[in-house]
């Protein structure tokens, strides 16, 4: 195995790359092109819009995010592992269970946060640290 | 020099025969869930309607393409490219059939094979989701922005699904290059039973669910929930370039029925028999029939489930498919360990 391998990817890179950009460009030049305010507003279904694209969304995505990296790399670990699983034996799939063991207490405590649901309304989310200040206030 | 021919050759007729899977994909989609829904289909352009997609792409090639005032055009340029790129490259490392000897020189058909096709794949499928992100972000409108940070979460949820799904994989073939997956699929267990990965019945199932997931198919097509926003990620894009966020995601599903064949169906692995030219051509045949069938499977599961909605597509992936996987890594690795090892005391 050798970088020869890869020229076949470079050569399908370059074909997809070529034919996307001559075909968007072929097609630029022959459709129409007859730009109109209204045709060019951002889509609002038919009304005018009254809201610029939210600058932020909700922090829920980015959590979605970083776990993603987490699980992921773990993903590749057990990869490197399971290919050469053979030589390791025993001593090996211990080792592994105890990583995966771990990374399971991972998500379980993730999970009892609550990082994984959605929807949750403010209110019930945070019930306990809202609470308590009012009660000390009555 | 051979070699880059060769490789060009491959390159092409990957290209070619992805081209004209798409036609004939989007064609029998339609077909199929309008008889499942009572309805003829597309039946006008050439016979039983085949030409539909052909038509449809010409048509869609002379339509205006405009972009939104408020686009950043690069990158609003860049994003169908980018889609379309990554899912022609993942076709690269798949093997459609036996290698084949003619004149005295064997060819494999695949047009390259890696070491490391697992991770490849899992790599190049996942820059997909720069496409889809960087499609809704730069069309400066809500609608693409919403759709797109949503297809994103779902597409890296699931890919972890995917990813662990293949891990009892790798652990029984012990390798990691698609060929050589195929490869130690091709015996029979006791009882004449072909020896496919399908064994590992959990892993097949996590992988075709967080399949139709990677390739935002229903019941997980949120991103296109037309009742809540709209188009989704490419609600601002139209003509050829909206043609090429299409044209990838039906290449996205045959790869990923291509995928599930050979991970878990034996890949080209069937019956040969006949004159040796027929002999040469039915691995083909068989990998071209299990694909289908995946791919049918997808068609069908669209007709016939409704979509989910967004909390119960990430909870469903982080609160299940997720440990279930976890779990049966586990299973599975005590199992192989058993079967190879002995049992640890022993």
């Amino acid at each position: 195995m050798t970088l020869a391998d890869y020229l076949p990817i470079a050569l399908m890179a370059l074909l997809g790359l070529g034919f996307s950009v001559v075909t968007l460009w072929l097609s630029w030049k022959l459709a129409p092109n007859r730009p109109t305010a209204e045709k060019l507003a951002p889509y609002e279904c038919g009304i005018v819009p009254l809201q610029e694209p939210a600058e932020r969304f909700p922090v829920k995505f980015y959590l979605v995010a970083m776990l993603f990296v987490i699980f992921d790399v773990e993903i590749v670990f057990l990869f490197a592992w399971a290919v050469r699983m053979d030589e390791f034996g025993w001593a090996g799939i211990a080792a592994v269970g105890l990583f995966m063991a771990l990374l399971g207490e991972t998500l379980a405590y993730v999970w009892k946060r609550g990082a994984l649901d959605w929807n949750v309304p403010y209110r019930r989310r945070y019930r306990r640290v809202v609470a308590e200040p009012l009660e000390e206030a009555a | 020099m051979t070699g880059v021919l060769l490789a060009a050759v491959k390159v092409a007729v990957a290209f070619g025969f992805l081209m004209g899977t798409v036609i004939v994909l989007v064609w029998a989609e339609r077909r199929i869930v309008a008889f499942m829904q009572n309805r003829h289909g597309p039946n006008r352009a050439g016979p039983a309607g085949i030409l539909q997609t052909a038509a449809d792409g010409l048509k869609l090639f002379f339509k205006e393409s405009m972009t939104p005032r408020k686009a950043e055009f690069a990158l609003y340029i860049a994003a169908p490219v980018l889609a379309v790129v990554p899912a022609l490259l993942v076709f690269a490392v798949i093997p459609v059939g036996a290698p084949i000897t003619i004149g005295g020189v064997t060819y494999t058909l695949q047009v390259t094979d890696l070491d490391v096709g697992v991770l490849y794949v899992l790599a190049v499928s996942s820059l997909g989701v720069y496409a889809v992100t960087l499609a809704g972000w730069s069309s400066g409108s809500k609608y693409p922005l919403l759709g797109s940070v949503r297809a994103a979460a779902q597409m890296i949820s699931y890919e972890a699904a995917l990813g662990l799904a293949l891990v009892p994989v790798i652990m029984f073939t012990g390798t990691t290059s698609l060929a050589e997956i195929v490869e130690a699929q091709g015996g029979t267990f006791g009882g004449g039973l072909p020896a496919w990965n399908l064994v590992l019945v959990p892993s097949f199932v996590i992988f075709l669910i967080a399949g139709f997931a990677e390739t935002n198919r229903a019941p997980f097509d949120l991103v296109e929930a037309e009742q809540e926003i709209v188009g989704g990620y490419h609600t601002e894009y139209s003509g050829m370039r909206f043609a090429f966020f299409f044209l990838a995601e039906y290449i996205n599903v045959f790869n990923m029925a291509a995928l599930t064949t050979v991970f878990f169906l034996g890949g080209w692995h069937g019956p040969r028999f006949g004159p040796p030219a027929v002999e040469m051509a039915l691995p083909v045949v068989w990998f071209l029939a299990k694909t289908w069938a995946i791919v049918f499977l997808f068609i069908w599961v669209r007709a016939t489930l409704p979509r989910v909605r967004y909390d119960q597509l990430m909870a469903f992936g982080w609160k299940r498919l997720i440990p279930v996987s976890l779990v049966w890594i586990f299973l599975s690795m005590v199992a192989i360990g058993v079967r190879r090892f002995g049992l640890p005391w022993a």
